[in-house]
Order: structure tokens, then sequence, then C-alpha cells
């Protein structure tokens, strides 16, 4: 049974973080109430949330290193709108952040699909034009908790069924990811496309349009994280989330999403978000100072991914067995 | 990343144009540099002191010294996003060695030995299991640099000797600076290494082909161990460079420097799917940032506007190429 659980990537993850939330409450009980608990989901619900979205750029074998900025620049559009235009409803908000993102995500996907570029450039260059955008806008300025609206500031506090709204919106996101990625064909394009892109192309897959629809939908969720952040923080300038983009990659990472594209699973994906989360709350709480938490979530990474290496080690089908000896005898040689 | 795979499975580098359009691209950098130039030096007065070009030179330098391994790192298909993090945690390492009272000697040769180090660690995680070093160097991002959190939390060093100072304040003759004339040796050294040697040769070899090149005879993870290595080394010594520079090591030195080095890399014609590029489209790229940067300086833009005009460059000099290759194409199936 134990090695049923160590093979098993979702229920060890799922093990780990129950172990490491009673070790912690072992030391601080505190920790354990529920208060407490849905405290540490709710704080970790951004980072789930651009998890999905990189998860499914991921597949595809492309990598979105833009969302932090997208959060950013979304966030900072949000708050100055609501900040000038009080009177503006908030689900109206809601969408102009969800459709500004979609549109900044699809500006990467436009050059990824149609242009060629690697992801990884494309990324690296929108990441910094849409953080040197938000000083554009800005001026530099910021946008302070008394220049917003309670409305705006209100909505992810609000509490439903014991839950925060910012903890429900990150469920249903995953909920809503889980189906799609198991019952949807488009959900499923994104595995084939990934998992290998020349047989996606002969089963009529178009590799370069599930890419696209990838950044879309990374873009679409960071709109709406921008708008998460901005209002649980009650502040918007330019540095929000700076960094933010490698902590979403690390998430995917520990998650057991293949940085090779093709292979891994939602639940994976947001329990790797939710270990980080567990790791980043739980550090004050038992007193280790807050600047172990980056070496720390460095070291999980390195560990993820060498776990991930054996798991990710797939053989094709044996056509001809002396193929198979020659490529035993590569890795022996590459060993 | 890589998501050319449809595209073309063996990339066709090496027949017959290559060194023609490579000589093109160039040509196309210098063009545009001598642009720059000529538009600096008509935009601002202060533009053509040569004590102000020598102090604008201060900016991109130590940058610059290591683009040159990780331009050959890049043509291996291979990358290291942790060479910020490993500056700041060779400067940490500096600042505990002064602190114990060390001589100058002592701290460039620790910087050095843990730049090494983190080199070395980077390298054998990748080579030994098969990983994407984009994963491997992204959580080794985050453990160096958290390291030097743990060590300095928000503390930081700032007692070093005084004649540490001229690694990073000296001048070797005239306006030349130390820093500069250490990187234009160092520049010609890395030229020869790639384009007169055999070593250099292995390094396309492996960037075209590792599966040719490994079934060539080529050592190709030890290749690769020794790039990571090299990468280690000089990112030690541009920590030097920097910390003499500072004065001073707070955790956050060079934070985010690893974007700008790829930057550099890529804009100097670097194919990051491996196997094209050279150090003199490296070293001309440098320059062009560098003029573009501080020209911007003089009109009194400000940096974060400076990171969208890179980020558009880097896009634009991507596609610009891939553009044109297409429309000739395009062309000849006409004709």
């Amino acid at each position: 049974m134990m090695s049923a659980i160590l093979k098993n990537r979702e229920r060890f993850l799922a093990l780990v973080i129950v172990v490491l939330v009673l070790a912690v409450g072992f030391i601080t009980p505190d920790f354990l109430s529920f208060t407490s608990l849905v405290g540490t989901f709710n704080d970790t619900s951004i980072l789930m949330i651009l998890a999905m979205g990189q998860m499914l750029v991921i597949l595809t074998r492309c990598i979105d290193l833009s969302v932090a900025a997208n959060v950013a620049l979304t966030g900072m559009a949000v708050g100055m709108i609501n900040a000038a235009f009080p009177g503006v409803p908030i689900p109206l908000l809601m969408l102009f952040a969800l459709v500004m993102g979609a549109v900044l995500g699809a500006i990467n996907g436009f050059f990824v699909w149609i242009v060629g570029v690697p992801a990884i450039v494309v990324t690296l260059g929108t990441m910094s034009i849409y953080r040197g955008s938000v000083f554009l806008l800005s001026d530099g300025a910021w946008v302070n908790a008394h220049q917003m609206s309670e409305s705006f500031i209100d909505l992810p506090r609000q509490v439903v069924l014991g839950l925060p709204m910012m903890s429900w919106i990150a469920i249903a996101i995953v909920a809503l990811l889980f189906f799609a990625s198991r019952h949807w064909r488009s959900g499923r394009d994104f595995f084939t496309a990934g998992g290998d892109p020349t047989a996606a192309f002969y089963t009529g897959v178009n590799v370069g349009k599930v890419q696209f629809k990838a950044f879309v939908v990374s873009g679409t969720l960071a709109g709406l994280c921008g708008y998460l952040w901005v209002s649980r923080f009650a502040v918007a300038y330019v540095d929000v989330a700076n960094g933010f983009e490698l902590q979403v990659v690390a998430a995917c990472v520990i998650g057991g999403i293949s940085i090779m594209g093709g292979i891994g699973t939602v639940i994976g994906c947001a329990l790797g978000a939710l270990f980080l989360g567990v790791i980043n709350n739980a550090l004050p709480v038992i007193g280790v100072s807050p600047f172990w938490q980056m070496a720390i979530s460095g070291a999980v990474i390195i560990i993820a991914v060498i776990a991930n290496s054996s798991a990710e080690r797939r053989e094709g089908r044996i056509i001809l067995r002396s193929a198979v000896t020659a490529r035993g005898a590569q890795k022996v040689e590459a060993a | 990343m890589e998501n050319t795979m449809t595209q073309s499975a063996v990339p066709n580098r090496l027949s017959g144009n290559w060194r023609h359009y490579l000589l093109r691209w160039e040509t196309f950098l210098l063009l545009v540099a001598a642009l720059v130039f000529l538009f600096n030096s008509f935009a601002s007065p202060y533009f053509l002191d040569p004590w102000n070009l020598s102090d604008a030179t201060f900016n991109f330098t130590e940058k610059a010294i290591i683009a040159l391994p990780m331009a050959m790192l890049i043509i291996c298909r291979e990358i290291d996003l942790s060479v910020a993090s490993i500056i700041a945690l060779a400067s940490v390492s500096m600042g505990l060695a002064a602190e114990a009272g060390m001589g100058t000697g002592s701290l460039v040769a620790i910087a050095i030995a843990v730049g090494v180090a983190c080199g070395l660690f980077n390298g054998l995680v990748v080579t030994g299991f098969g990983i994407p070093s984009i994963v491997v160097t992204i959580g080794t991002m985050s453990l160096y640099r958290g390291i030097t959190y743990v060590i300095l939390g928000d503390g930081a060093f700032t007692d070093y000797p005084s004649e540490f100072a001229y690694f990073g304040q000296g001048y070797v003759y005239w306006v030349f600076s130390f820093e500069f004339v250490l990187f234009l040796g160092l520049a010609l050294v890395f030229y020869v290494l790639l384009h007169h040697t055999n070593f250099g040769r292995r390094t396309y070899a492996i960037g075209n082909n590792p599966t040719a090149a490994l079934y060539s005879g080529i050592k190709v993870n030890k290749h690769k161990l020794i790039l990571f290595v090299l990468v280690g080394a000089l990112s030690g010594l541009a920590s030097v460079l920097l910390t003499s520079r500072l004065g001073s090591t707070r955790p956050s030195i060079a934070f985010a420097w690893e974007l700008n080095i790829v930057t550099m890399v890529v804009l100097g014609g670097v194919s990051i799917l491996g196997g094209a590029g050279s150090i003199l489209g490296v070293v001309i790229a440098v320059f062009l940032m560098g003029l573009v940067t501080f020209g911007l300086g003089l009109l009194n833009v400000p940096g974060i506007v400076m990171s969208i005009i890179i980020g558009a460059m880097l896009i634009s000099v991507i596609s610009i190429p891939v553009l044109l290759g297409r429309w000739r194409a395009m062309r000849e199936r006409q004709s």
C-alpha cells in the first residue's frame, strides 16, 4: 500500500501536505484551527489559479514567464478604473480584467503560433514590456486602499459557506479544468499537442493553435488574478507580483507537470500550489525566519524534478530489438 | 522551448550559407548599433564625452562577461537561469570571508570557487538525471538566492578591503576601466574557444544534433558539465567585479539579471534552440544594448521604460528574420 502511494504523484503530494500540516500543528496547535487552515488555503488561491493556466501552457511544450507582469498590469488597470470611476459595477470590472488578461495572453500566443518564435523568448520579452507598461500606465504612482471603492475590496473577502469568495473562485477554476482536462476534446488537445506534436499533427490537432489557446487561458486567468491580487492586498503598484512567475512554474513542476510537455494532472498541479502555500504559511508559524522560504522552495523544486525525471522517461513501443539494444548502449554511455 | 518540433525535426543550419547568414546578422546588428550611436550623439551633447562613454560601460560589463559562456551553453541547447543568484551567493561568501579578515586574493578565489561549485551542481543535476536545464536552474535560482537571504536576512556586508575596490572601480589606462579591459580579453578568449578549437566545434555539433554528436564519439554530458562550470566560474568573476564596484553585498544584488543576460545572447543571434550563434554577434549585441540604455538614460528615460524597449527589441529582432525567411520561401514557391 505504501509503495502505491509513493508511486502516485497526487497521493504522495497529498500525504506530504497532510503530514506537513500535522507536523506544524504539533508544534503550534493553532495552525490546525479552521480559520487558520482556511486562511492558508485562501492565501494559496492566486498561486493555484495561475498554476492552472501555466499548466496548460507547459503541457503544450511552452512556458509563460509573463503571467506575473500580466497580473500587475491588469491589476493596475482595474485599480485605476475603480479609483477614477467608483460607480462601475464590480462584475463589469472583473469582466474587463478577464478580457484584458486574455488579450495580453493572446499577444504571447500570436507570436508563438503565427510568427513561430520560441515561447521562452516571447514571454521573456512581453514580461518586461507588460511590467514596463504598468509604469507607463500609472506613472509610477500607487493606487491605495482609500482610493478603492468598498465593494471592490470586499468581493474576494465575502464569506460563503465558511470559505472566502477568493477560495471559491480557485476551487471553481480547478474543478472546471479538472473536468475539461478529462472530458472535453479541447481539454485533451493540450495533452495531445504536447505529448507528441507530430502525432498530434497527423491526428488533425493544430499544435500552434492549441498553444495559442493555452496562452489565452493563461492570460485570462492572470487577468482575473490581477483583480484578485489588487483587491486582496488593497494596493496596486509597479512591482506587484514581481518574480511570482517562477513560483507559478515551481507549483506546476512540484505538481508533476512535465516541462517536456504532455504529462501532468490538474489535481497534481493544484496540490503543487497548495504545497508551496502551506510551506509559505507554516514557516512564520513555527518561528522560522521567512528568509528561509526561498531556499526551501528552490530545494523542493530540484527534488521534485529529480522525482519527475524517472516518471517521465517513456519508452516507445518495441518494434526493433536491435534498436532497443542500441538505445540501451547509448544510455549507458550517456550516464 | 521546443515548440518548433512540427516545423523541422533536424535543423539544417550547417548547409552552405549559414555562415553567410550569420555574417549578415552581425552586419545588421552593427548597422543598428552605428545608427543608435549616431542618433545618441545628435540627441545629447554629453554622449560623445569619453568619460561618459566609459562610465556607460560599467552598466553592462558584468552582465556581458556572463553572456560569453552563456552563449556557448545556449548553443549547446542548455540554459542557466541561476547566474544572477550565483552572483549573489558568491558575493555573500566574499562578504563572510571579508568579515573574517581575509585578503583580496582569497576573496577573489572564494567567489570563483563558489561559482564553480554552483555551476557544477547545476551541471550534475542536468546531466546526471537528464532533466531540462531550464527547470533545474529555475530551482537553483531560488535555492542559491534563498541561501543568501538565509545568511544575510535584510542586512548587508560593507566591510571590504580598500584594495578590493580596484576590480570594479579601477582604470587600466586613461578611460579604460579594469572591468572593460577584462571583458574585451575574455571576449577574445571565448572567440578563440568557440570558433577555433575542437571544443567549440563540439559545442555546435551537440547543439545541432545531440544524438548524432553522441554517436560521433563526443562525450555530450561531460561537455555540457564543463560549460555549466564555465558559466558558474564567470558568474563568480562577475560577482567580484559587481561587489567591488558597489562596495557592498545585499541579498537582492544582481536581481533578475539572468533575463538581461539571456536577452543579450539571443539578440546576438544565438539560436535559443541551439546549434547556431557567434561570439562576435554577442559582443555587438552587448554594445548595442549598452548604447541604447545609455542613450535613453541621457534622455532621462526611466529604467523601467528602457525594459519595454529591450523587451520589444528582443521579440522583434527574433521575429523579423523568421518573417523574412517565410516571405522569401513564399516568393520562391510562386516563381
